[in-house]
This record gives structure tokens, sequence and C-alpha cells, in this order.
């Protein structure tokens, strides 16, 4: 017995798996029936039973953020679907909606229903083309089925689903700069409160969840709360797609309950690619601090992974060998949330600015001394100071490195060069003569 | 015990009880605690970008009311105190200290310390607060992010983008504030910097075909760049850092140099509280002062940049007399005897002293006029003007004192304009409108800038049949007005006989309230002294009949040789009703001129006796609310008031006036209201609308009203600020330009028998068809001295073939 | 604007089309924006102004967008943009050592477009793809798995007319201005094209047993796709690339390569 329990991707391997005829042949669109015909109170209450949690790196408890918005006023109010996925590392909600669109929108169709919705948006990045197509054509096929649109299903329910392009942007996963960015602008965060729940889109009450939340929800509603607390821990519960990359034999998607260590899921992908040996990995992406083979049997839970000092985030696990630099890693992240940050505050901009140009400097073998302290310091002007979580998380990796190889900055402040071979590092064999 | 809207909280130890929904950053500045910022304004939204304001906060949570203090420091600009609050600030929180200073340190990093060469250095909250809190030496020793300098945001406005700390108050008063984004953050990171879409700078590549063409459909200046309204200038100060400055003033004064004084703007009736500050007798820059009733802290560029008028290199330093038909420069006591001969022997005299007075001024016309000139013959409209306004003016406003203010008008119910544009004629106005977002409609062709950007209504009125809509208004107890309902009429209602009579009609019928809003600043001062055809100082109405000629009588008269001298103030030919008559007039008219420039009525004068510009005096204005607006003298100066000047011209006439204390003049004004009689007022007007007029084929009615910054003579000496104007345009409807051929940006050609005016044209889907509208003084459309007709005008409309001048000023 | 009158009639229809799906106006911007690339192969001063026209919006604002989002080009993009991941983990794995090639190659460096107008060379960050390192993005397509050699492949093959697949999506890749038209949200009736999953989106599956059928050819194989080897391209001149051997071919990392 496999400790994976494919429940999300269980249907990525089906023939036209995309299709609306593939998915209704694997039962799908079954549980929006099931939904439509209980009050939409029964399945909001139903989804906050089950304990489903966040799964866009925060973790805060879906239904629970639903049962924030204010009574209705006869207004609209908004779902908008964050598949805006561009933390490092992660990437398991591409492959779900280029596999399996008709799973999100479903999934959209009964969220909506829950909260009184009649316009919901699903925000994609726009950098994954070809998941657009798949969108697109599935929301088409689900109108032309009478699964959107006017009495979905037959019932008195309404709902009209956009799914909409962005352009670039990481920040964007920043639900308050991605709802700036739905509505034509800036992708910068807005100022909480007011929050989107009380003022989102269009300043009209809005729920933002991400895509693997979303497509959760059809399962908890078929299959029962009860059935999706068996899985996973007390506080994490139900099962999440865990994507492995970098040095792994085997990488990819593995959906599993939460609570799963790491141990088992290399052991399930191969192990490290063979000859080497694990040296870091991020258990939620680059904004959450790295772990070493130290942490290899931490259950992979919300609560474990905190109190093993970093966080769950997206389950975005980038696997490091011995071969790896991890100053240069670093500093690419460095490079990222320099290019990512959005300008807005001070301590990000300015601080991962400077961030940047050190780790640069110190990775090329110009690197002084006094630059660890520097390093030891911007961090904390940044975290805690900035406006939005980007500031906050982008430090992650420098100061959880310094505290796990805090030697390889000084051997390249030392050496005055960085004393790994890069090639070693690649994917592809490069023979030097 | 706190009042029901007050909250009670504690800042550094100390309580402090304040309005719910107060940001704890005002809240300190109660207890006197400075919590440093960037991004804050207290009259913009709260952004929380710099994080400069960083403190610790605590709060009461849970049933028992427990203080919880909150994980990280918050930004006391964003977060608004609740009852029992606990707030640490850097005078007592050592980790918001720590808090701050960290933020200091970013701010710096990528800051040039160019502070010996910026304008801002001496004024610079960056500067203060880098000294106070600081470290001595930057830790940070990568190269800085540089960029090419200065970019000009508008002709009058330069960013040095390197300083730029990227608070955005800029983009978030054009944004907020009047509604112009002519700037906006541009890029992302540590290169985002505010810009305009300016493709250089912005690395957009331009096909060489793409330049020529440009859309009209939004304003543009004469450099074919979007208009960026006529409020930009206030980004300047704002800025708390030095990236933002003045092209006029940059590099030309230390502001520890500078004296500043507070005074108020000449240039529209809203009596803008500005501070002056000069640098050895030369007046360097203005800026908006703060007064909560009036402009709180804006001011519009005609107010902060148009001030070289006043020492323009025309400006006269001596008096003028005409010698052999040619001016010369003349000893004063030559030029005061030549004028009290000229006008002493003259035996119909008329006083046209201008609309941009002082009170203290208009009161010394007044006596000089009737006590001095024994003449009833004075009008401070040198501009169009009918009876029926005077008649309004003195039945409605004359002696009413503070009437509708500012704070009663943005919080009406709704607000009617007639005759009047709420921020062409009417200025920071416009402002209060639009941060109150008052619900305003307006009688007028098309929907203006202003409307648009107010939310406003307009209900489509071809020029000249206000005075019907407002009839209409007044008959039909069920149209057009809620209750409260402010009605605006300006002076352009001159332009709809019957208009102001309607007016009052219809302001009785609903119970509304009725404001009138001069362009100029002296006008309403100039009406309280009386300077009209019949009306006394305070108001009163002389009963006797012997009432005297208005401004179009006078010019008339004076044609026809039946005036013998004219006493002019400041004002324009190109302004009069008509201004080929009144050149005629003034040529046959002995005339004695009172001028601060060689300027317009110059060149027809006898006589001319210079007089000090407003910052060279002090004195009263009042504004359009009827608020006494007083300032003091500015600079030293040897000129001489009009007053001082009209004195010295009635003691060589053998009379002695009494001059008001200047910046006294409103309570001299009281003083003679008390002396008078018991108060008889003007009857009001009854003069029922005309006719609409009958068009041709090829004839439109003509539109025109002043743009804020345009040919004014206020803003002579100011370039960069006319090249900031809007371009004029000609803007009619789809059906008019179809009906001549007409693309948009096309020439086309609005004439009279007197002459034509030809410009681009802009089609507007807005606009009522058989109406044109064009600025009334803008360059290039000087519509009374080119066409000699005004709003309401019948004009004949037509395709311009390319090249044509003629028509051109 | 200098559209000729049928462009901006299109461009007008389309506008409405998509300003239609929103409940307020502005939300067209980001589409609209895509639209004009798909028109201009950038965002051009005229694309800028007429999103600006169309939305009532000043040219501060739209460029206040345009350049605060990677994927709007402000220069005129080749026909094909190569976006190399570079971030951490691709990079790391070989995305450096294959923008150093495509950069030699080519002669161009980030953001820079080939004199012919053919490619644009681009750094991109993460794209979602980890899995499938080193990530190459052709227009926004899938290039998974690759490698300094097979990019040059790639490179020549476009530049022969030759059809190119991506990985996972419709294939022959399109052009930049095709797939811009389809990020504005107009349908280019390819989405049943290319594959549902990767090799490497299935690994779960195939671990948990689950996986029976291989959608693709090539998503059943169980060797990982990490040992492939490197060949240099003949007109290698570089030293670091130059100094690849060619070994193990037939080891190049499994990339679906389905024709149409």
């Amino acid at each position: 017995m496999t400790a994976l329990m494919p429940v999300l991707t269980s249907r990525w391997a089906n023939e036209r798996s995309w299709t609306l005829e593939a998915y209704q042949a694997a039962g799908g669109y079954q549980a929006l029936a099931k939904a439509l015909t209980m009050p939409p109170e029964e399945v909001l209450n139903l989804v906050k039973e089950s304990g489903l949690r966040g799964r866009g790196g925060a973790g805060f408890p879906a239904g629970m953020k639903w049962s924030f918005l204010p009574k209705p006023d006869g207004g609209p109010r908004y779902l908008v679907v964050n598949a805006d996925e561009s933390e490092p590392g992660t990437c398991k909600d591409v492959p779900l909606m280029m596999a399996d669109p008709h799973g999100l929108i479903e999934g959209a169709i009964i969220t909506s229903y829950a909260i009184g919705c009649h316009s919901a948006f699903i925000y994609l990045r726009g950098e994954v083309v070809h998941v657009y197509r798949r969108l697109l054509a599935a929301v088409r096929e689900a109108r032309q089925a009478g699964l959107l649109g006017e009495s979905v299903l037959g019932s008195d329910f309404s709902l009209e689903l956009t799914v909409h392009a962005g352009a670039g942007a990481y920040i964007c996963g920043e639900e308050t700069a991605l709802l700036d960015s739905l509505e034509g602008r800036r992708g910068q965060p807005r100022l909480k409160p007011p929050f989107p729940a009380v003022a989102g889109l269009y300043a009209r009450p809005t729920v933002v969840n991400n895509v693997e939340s979303i497509a959760s929800v059809p399962w908890i509603v078929d299959k029962g709360a009860d059935w999706w607390k068996s899985f996973g821990t007390e506080t994490s519960t139900g099962v999440a797609i865990f994507s492995l990359s970098g040095h792994v034999a085997r990488p990819g998607q593995y959906e599993a309950p939460l609570g799963i260590t790491m141990r088992q899921l290399l052991d399930l992908a191969g192990g490290i690619r063979p000859g080497h040996e694990l040296k870091f990995w991020t258990p939620g992406g680059s904004s959450t601090p790295m772990f070493t083979a130290a942490q290899l049997d931490v259950p992979l839970d919300y609560n474990s992974v905190s109190a093993a000092g970093s966080m769950l985030g997206t389950r975005a696990l980038q696997c490091f060998d011995e071969t790896t630099c991890v100053v240069r890693a670093v500093s690419r992240w460095m490079d990222f949330y320099a290019h990512e940050s959005c300008g807005k505050c001070t301590p990000c901009r300015e601080g991962t600015f400077w961030l940047r140009a050190v780790m640069r400097r110190i990775e090329a073998g110009q690197g002084k001394m006094e630059d660890l302290q520097i390093l030891e310091d911007i961090p904390k002007s940044i975290v805690g100071r900035a406006f939005c979580p980007l500031g906050d998380g982008a430090p992650s990796s420098l100061v959880s490195s310094l505290r796990f190889f805090r030697d390889e900055y000084v051997q390249h402040i030392e050496l005055g060069r960085c004393p790994y071979d890069h090639t070693a590092s690649y994917l592809f064999q490069v023979v030097t003569p | 015990m706190t009042a029901p809207d007050q909250v009670t909280c504690t800042i550094d130890g100390v309580e402090v009880a304040v309005p719910k929904g107060t940001a704890i950053i005002r809240a300190a500045e109660e207890v006197g605690i400075m919590i440093p910022r960037f991004c804050d304004h207290p009259l913009l939204q709260p952004v929380a970008a710099c994080r400069q304001c960083l403190v610790d906060v605590a709060s009461p949570a849970g049933p028992e009311g427990k203080l919880r203090a909150f994980p990280k420091p918050q930004p006391a600009c964003a977060m608004t105190v609740t009852p029992g609050m606990v707030v640490s600030t850097q005078v007592t929180s050592p980790a918001a200290k720590e808090a701050q200073e960290q933020v200091a340190e970013l701010i710096l990093i990528n800051h040039p310390l160019d502070c010996p060469v910026c304008d801002k250095g001496g004024e610079c909250p960056l500067q203060n607060q880098a000294m106070a809190t600081g470290r001595a030496a930057s830790r940070f020793t990568e190269p800085k992010n540089t960029f090419r300098k200065p970019l000009a945001l508008t002709p009058q406005i330069l960013l040095d983008r390197e300083r730029c700390v990227l608070c955005q108050r800029c983009t978030r008063f054009a944004m907020q504030i009047p509604g112009d984004p002519f700037i906006a953050l541009q890029m992302r990171g540590a290169n985002q910097q505010i810009g305009r879409f300016d493709p250089a700078t912005l690395g957009f590549a331009v096909p060489p075909d793409e330049l020529a063409d440009q859309s009209l459909s939004d304003p543009v200046t004469p450099d074919g760049e979007p208009f960026a309204g006529y409020f930009a200038g206030n980004i300047i100060q704002i800025c708390p850092v030095g990236a933002l400055t003045s092209a006029a003033y940059r590099f030309r004064a230390r502001p520890f140099d500078l004296v500043s004084t507070e005074s108020v703007a000449e240039h529209d009736a809203n009596g803008s509280t500005i501070r002056v500050d000069y640098r050895r007798g030369t007046v360097l820059r203005r800026l908006s002062g703060n007064d909560p009733v009036v402009n709180q802290e804006w001011i519009s560029d005609k107010d902060r940049f148009g001030f070289r008028w006043q020492t323009a290199s025309d400006r006269l330093t001596t008096p003028l007399l005409r010698r052999g038909g040619e001016l010369v420069p003349a000893s004063w006591s030559a030029a005061l005897a030549a004028a009290a001969e000229a006008l002493g022997q003259a035996a119909a005299v008329g006083v046209l002293p201008g609309g941009r007075l002082t009170l203290e001024d208009a009161l010394a016309y007044e006596q000089f006029t009737r006590r001095v000139l024994k003449s009833g013959n004075v009008d401070f409209r040198a501009r169009p003007a009918n009876g029926e306004e005077a008649a309004f003016l003195a039945h409605q406003v004359a002696g009413t004192g503070l009437g509708v203010t500012f704070e009663e008008l943005v919080n009406a119910p709704a607000v009617l304009f007639a005759g009047f544009d709420p921020e062409d004629e009417g200025g920071i106005l416009y402002l209060r409108l639009r941060a109150a977002k008052t619900p305003v409609r307006a009688l007028a062709p098309f929907t203006s800038r202003a409307i648009r950007r107010l939310g406003g209504t307009v209900h489509q009125v071809a020029p000249g049949q206000e005075a019907a809509f407002l009839d209409k208004m007044a008959q039909d107890p069920a149209t057009e007005a809620t209750a409260g309902t402010v009605i605006v009429v300006g002076q352009r209602l001159v332009h709809s006989p019957g208009g102001f009579s309607a007016a009052l009609a219809a302001a009785k019928k609903h119970d509304a309230k009725l404001v009138w809003i001069p362009r100029r600043a002296g006008e309403r001062a100039a009406l309280e002294a009386g300077l009209l055809p019949g009306l006394l100082p305070g108001g009163r109405f002389d009963q006797a009949g012997s009432a005297g000629l208005d401004v179009n009588q006078m010019i008339e008269a004076a044609a026809a040789g039946k005036l013998d001298a004219l006493v002019l103030g400041g004002l324009e030919v190109s302004d009069l009703p008509d201004p080929e008559l009144a050149a005629k007039a003034f040529g046959k008219a002995k005339v004695v001129a009172l001028n601060v420039r060689r300027e317009e009525v110059s060149p027809y004068a006898d006589v001319v006796l210079p007089v000090a510009p407003p910052q060279e005096k002090a004195g009263t204005y009042i504004n359009w609310e009827g608020r006494p607006r007083p300032f003091p003298q500015v600079l030293k100066s040897a000129g001489l008031s009009d007053a001082a000047v009209l004195r010295a011209l009635a003691a060589k006439l053998g009379f002695e006036l009494t001059l008001a204390e200047p910046g006294q003049g409103q309570s001299a004004l009281a003083d003679l209201a008390d002396l008078a009689e018991p108060s008889v007022r003007c009857p009001a007007p009854k003069q029922a609308p005309g006719p609409a007029p009958v068009l041709a084929e090829d004839e439109v009615l003509l539109s025109t009203w002043h743009q804020l910054v345009d040919d004014a003579a206020g803003l002579a000496d100011e370039p960069r600020l006319a090249a900031s104007a809007p371009a004029p345009v000609v803007r009619l409807a789809p059906d008019t330009a179809a009906g001549l051929g007409l693309t948009q940006g096309e020439l086309v050609s609005v004439a009279t028998s007197r002459g034509r005016i030809v410009l681009p044209s802009v089609i507007d889907p807005d606009m009522l068809e058989g109406v044109v509208h064009l600025p009334a003084k803008s360059p290039g459309s000087w519509v009374l001295s080119s066409l000699g007709a005004a709003s309401g005008a019948v004009v004949k409309l037509a395709l311009a073939a390319s090249g044509t001048e003629e028509g051109e000023k | 604007m200098t559209y000729r009158p049928e462009t901006l009639r299109t461009l007008r229809l389309d506008a409405a089309a998509v300003i239609a799906r929103y409940p307020a106006p502005r939300s067209a911007l980001l589409p609209l924006l895509h639209l004009c690339q798909s028109v201009d192969g950038y965002v051009s001063p005229d694309g800028l102004a007429f999103c600006a026209e169309t939305l009532g919006l000043t040219s501060a604002e739209v460029s206040a967008v345009a350049t605060f989002y990677s994927q709007f080009k402000r220069q005129p993009n080749g026909q094909y943009t190569l976006g190399v991941c570079i971030t951490a983990l691709c990079g790391l794995m070989g995305g450096d050592a294959v923008f150093e090639r495509l950069s030699q190659y080519l002669e161009v460096g980030h953001d820079q477009t080939t004199a012919d107008g053919m490619f644009t060379l681009e750094k991109i960050e993460c794209n979602a793809a980890c899995d499938y390192a080193p990530v190459v993005m052709v227009n926004w397509e899938f290039f998974d798995n690759q490698t300094p050699r097979s990019v040059i492949e790639l490179v020549n093959d476009l530049r022969a007319g030759r059809a190119v697949n991506p990985t996972r999506g419709p294939g022959p890749v399109a052009t930049f201005k095709q797939v811009s038209r389809v990020l504005a949200g107009f349908e280019d009736g390819l989405s049943d094209q290319g594959p549902g999953a990767g090799p490497s989106s299935l690994a779960g599956l195939r671990a948990a047993g689950m996986a029976g059928q291989a959608p693709t050819p090539g998503a059943l194989t169980d060797q990982a796709p990490t040992l492939a080897a490197e060949t240099p391209s003949p007109t290698a001149e570089t030293p670091a690339v130059a100094a690849e051997t060619s070994i193990a071919e037939e080891t190049e990392p499994t990339s679906p390569k389905e024709a149409g």
C-alpha cells in the first residue's frame, strides 16, 4: 500500500482528460448536481466541516473564509480563483488545469453556489497559454452543456465564469494585488482592511481561493467531510499535491494525505538522482525557509512544518543535491524577489534590491566579511516591515541558508570565487575534456 | 467621558480622545508626537507604502478586553485608533524606533546625497529625518539606481527620479484630488518610477509614422503632450523630497534665504490663501497656504506660477504723459496736474476701474467718482455685462455679507451651474466640489472636463438659452431642484437675457440658494464698494435715480463723443464687450489710466499713473462667498496703491479722500454702512427670456468661455504656464461635423462679419448639434476681439483650408 | 493613432468583445494589451493610445500597466520568444547553460531580438513547470527538459521552417502574435492538441499504480528525464559550450514531440 492518495490528480492520465466528455465519463459534475440539491449554507458548512485549508500557501480554512462574506445585500459578490501559480518550485495548479480543467470549473460552480456568487473569475497567469486554451474551451463546453450561464443544470442558480489571463507578475498571486490586476491595474497589493470578503473585486464582497482549494470542493461535496477528514491530520485535513523537483530521480506531482514526510515522498520518487545525496530542500517554495536532510521526517502538514521552523506553503519541494552551491541558489532567489517586488513599499523594493546586489557580489567572489552582517540585517529590515507577504517571504531562503550553510558564504568570500563546479548540478551531462 | 463620536486611546502614555476614524498618526499629532512619514498626507487616502511611520500597537481583545499587541509594527498613517488602543511610537518603543531606523536606511540607499544642490535642501522631510535618525555613514556600497535627469513632467514641473522615494503623494494627488492622472507609477520594483507615458523614457519603440498623428479627443498642450490639468503644480509642494521641482524656481534660491509671507491669490474670486516667498526684494515662488475654509492646501497653477506679471519688463515705474502723440515718462506732479486738468475740464466723465480691485481701492474709486468727479458713471465690469445683471447684483448680492460658503456649497444636496464652468471659471472650487463628491448639474451644450470629472450631469442647453431653462424651472414646481439646491450663476449668464431674472424666480420657487461667482478677484469687493451705477457702498440703492451709465453705455457715449474723459483702472480692451468700439471710445476721450504695467489701455491714455501690484500693497479681497480676505504687503515698494494715487489726484482737484487703512477695508465698509440711511435695496430684475435665434444653413451658435489658463493679463511673462494649457480647439457635434464633411483634427473656421478664428476641430459625440465651442481668450482664439461676438452669438462655420492664418490673433 | 481603418475596425470589434466579459470595462485592459500585441507584435504607442481611448484612461495610466507586467513588450518582439527559466531551480539544473548557449548562438542578450526579427531571447522567472527543469517557454508554450543542444535544434528547425512542437501544447508552435491573441481571450481551436499531462505530472499517479495507459507516448517512461547528455552544436563557439562533448545522444530526455 502506497502512501500516495491520488484524488485531484486521479483523472490526469485519462484519455482526452480535459474534455467534458472524459470528465463526465469519470463521474464529473455529479458533485455539482448533488450540491444544487442542498441549500447553499449546507454546502458552505460541509466545506467548513471538512477542515479544508487554502492550498495557495497561507493555509487559511476555506470554509471560514467564505463565511466572512457579509450578508447578501442584493449587490454582486464574486469568486476569484487564484490561478497565478508563480511561487518558485510550485507547479501543481498548471498541470491540474491542463489535464483536468473541468475539475476546477466544477469546484468554482459549487463554491459560487455556496457563497451566492453569480459572476466568477479564474485569474490565470498569462505565461501558460495552453492552460488558457484548455480553460477557455472547458468553460465554453460547460456553458454549452448548461453547467454555466442561466439556470445551471436546470436549477434557478445562474453563473457566469470568466477566465482571465494575467501578463507576468508574481505579486499577482497575492490576493489583493490579483484583484487590482483583474481590475486592469498594476498588480500592487491593497491596504487591508477592508478585506476582500468585505470589499474585494469592484469593491464588492469577494472570495479568493487557490485552484487546488477550489478543485478539492467537488470531492468534499461528493464524498463528504468525514471522508476528507479521514486523510491528513487533525488540523491539516485531506489530501494535497506535493511537487517534487530538482535533483530527484523522478520529479513530478505526488498527491498524498497531508502529514506525509519528505522521506516517504523521496522514496516514492526514486530518491535523489543516483550517486548523489540531498543537500537542502524547500518545503513550500522559495519563500519558505529551507530544510536539510535533518528535516526529512517532519510531517508535511501546516503545523508540523511551522513547528520545524518553516512553512508548508505550496508544498513546492525543490530538492538540491550536494553539487549545488547554496550561495548561487540563494542569489538566484534574491534575483527573483528583486525582479518581482512590485515596488510599492520601501522595505521590499529597496531591501530586495540591496540583497540582490550583495548576493551577486559574494557569489562572484567579491564579497567582504562585513557583507555577512548586512545579509543578517537587511532581512530584519524587510520582514515584518513590508506591506505584504512577498517581502516577508523574500529573505527566507537567505536567512535559513545562513543558518545551515554560513561556512559556504565565508568560503566564497575567503576564496574570492565560487568553490563549486556549476555544471555538476545540471540535469544533463556536460563533459569538460 | 468620551463623547459618542470620540475614541480614547493612549499614545506614548498620554491619553487622547479623537474623532472616530482618526489615523494613529493624526491622533499622535494631537498630543504633540510627530511620527515620521513620507507617503502620508492628511488630504490623501492612506497608502502605507513608505513604511516610515511604523509604530507598536496593542488593542484590547477577547471578552475581558486584555491588551493584545500586534505581532509586528503597524503603519500609523493607515491604522485608525480604536477604543483603549495603546500606541507606542519611536518615543517610547525601542522596537518602533528600530523599525523606523531600518526603513530610513532603506529609503536612503538609492537616494543621492545631493542635498547641497537640491532645491528641497533646508525644507526637506527626508533630509530632516536623515539628520534626526539616520546613520552617520551609509552601509550601502553598491551602485545606486541612476536616471537621466531631470524629466519635464509638464513645462513647469521637473522630476529627478533618483531623488524620488516613491511615496506616491503626487500620483495620488493627481488621481484623487483633481482627477487628472497625467502621471502614474511606471515600471516595477526598484525600476519603479513616477512618470507620464514618455516612450523614450519608458523604452517604447516608436515607429516613425506614429509621431505625426495626434488624437485630439483629450486636451493636449501646444506641444502635443497630454494636458496635465490646472492643479499639477501642487505635486511640487507636497513632494516630501526634492524629486519634483518647479522649473521656474529650480536653482534660484535656498529655502533658508527666503522670507515667507502669507497672502491671498489675485487671479480669481476664491481668495485662496497663498504663501509668497521672496529673497532680496524678488518673489521667487508662491505656494499654497493652509486654509481649511477656502482652498485647504491646494491652489491652481495660475495662482502658483502666475506672479511674474507683477514684475514684468513693461512694469511702469514712473507716470507717463502724452507729449506729441507719444507717451513719455513724466514726474508725478506733472502727471497728476495733467490728469487733474483733463478731468477737471471734462463736462462728463466715466470711470471703469476694472474687476481686480481690493476693497480699499474700490472704496477710493467710489469716493473719487461720486464725490470728486460728481459722477454716477462707474462700473467695475470690464467684460460683457448688462443692466439685468447690475440689477441682479444690486438686488441679490451687494451688501449681503458672507452668504453661501464653500462648506455649504460643497455639502449641498445638489448644485446647478448656469453660465459657469466650475473648473475653468471656478479654479479650486472645482477641487472642493470633487473632494466632497457634490452632486452637480450644469446648463451647457456639452459635458465639460470639469463636469465629467465631477461625475455630474449636463442639461444640454444651447448657449444663450439658459434663461429659458431657468424660466421653465421657475414655472414648473416639479423640475430640476431638490430641497437645498444651490444655483450658481456666473457672469456668462449676461449672454442669456432674462437669465438672472429667471434664476431669481427659480430659486424662489424651489427654495434654492443662489450664489453669484464672478471670475475676477475684485468684482465682489467692487460691488460692495458700490462701483455700479445707482449702487452705493454696502448694497444701498440710490433711489434718487441719478444712476449713471454702465460699462456699455459709457463706451457708447465716449465713442459718440458724449463723454469727455475716462478714468480706467486695470482692464483690457480685449475683454470689453465690444473691443472695437471700446478702442474707438478710448481714442476719442481723454483717458487717465491707473496701470501696473504698460497695459492694453495704456496706449489710449493721455496720462498713465503707475500703481502697485498686489504684492506691493496691503489690501482686502472679498471672495465670492462674501468673505473678506485681507492680505499684508509682501514687498517693500515705492509703488502706490490705486487708492493712494486717487487721493493724490483728488488733492490736485481740491478734494481730500478718506482712505481705508490698507487691510482694514472691511471695517471702513462697515462704518459707511452704519452711517447710512436705512438701506433700500434695488428691486429684482424682471426680464423675460429672449427667443431662440433662427439659424441659417451654415450658421451655428457660439459657445465660449475662458480656460482657466489662457492669455489673461495676469499670466504675462510666464511662458511655461502658457505651454501647459490646453491648446485651443473648436468642439462640435458629429452631425455638425458631418454636415461640413469634416474629420477630427481638420481646421475649421468660425466667423462673423467682423472676422474669423481658425482652429483644429474636435468632434464631441456629446456636443449639442448646431453649437460650436471654443476658448474665449486662448492663443489664436480671442473671441471678442476677432469675432466681436460672445457666447450665444450666431456664427458661420466652414471648413478652413489649411494654412489660413488671417483669422488668428 | 495610425492604424488603418480596417485594422481599427477589427480592433474595436475585438475590444468590444473583451470588454463585454467584465462587469467593469477597465478589467479589459490586460487582455486589450495582449490584443494589441497580437496586432503590432508589441505594445506600440498606437496600441497604447487605442487602449487609453477605448477605456477612457490617460496614456500614463495605460503605460503604468503595460510597464508593470513582464509579458508586455515595449520593443517589437521576435516571431518567437525564447524564454529560458533561470530562477534558482531551472537555472541551476542547467537553464543557465541553455540561456548562455542560446545567447551565443543567436548573438543576442536578455530581452533582445535577433536582427532578422525571428527570436527574442528572454530570461524568465519560474514558469510553474519545475518538475520539467530546465524549462524553456517558446511563445509561452512548454518546452520541457531542455538542454543546450535541444534548444539549438529548436532554433535551427524554426529558422528552417520545420514544424516545432511544444512538449505540452499544440504544434507547430504558434507565433508570438497568434499566441497574444489567445491571451486576449480569443480561442484558436487548438485546445484539444497536445497531451493532457506530461510524464512528470503523472509521476505520482504512476507511483501509486494508477496511471494505467499512458496518454502520450513517452509519458510512461520509467527513466527519469535527468540523464541527458549534451552535444555541442557545430556552430558553437564559446569555451563553455564548445567544451561539451557528444555522448549518449540516445539518453536525450523524453520530450513527447507529437506531430500535430
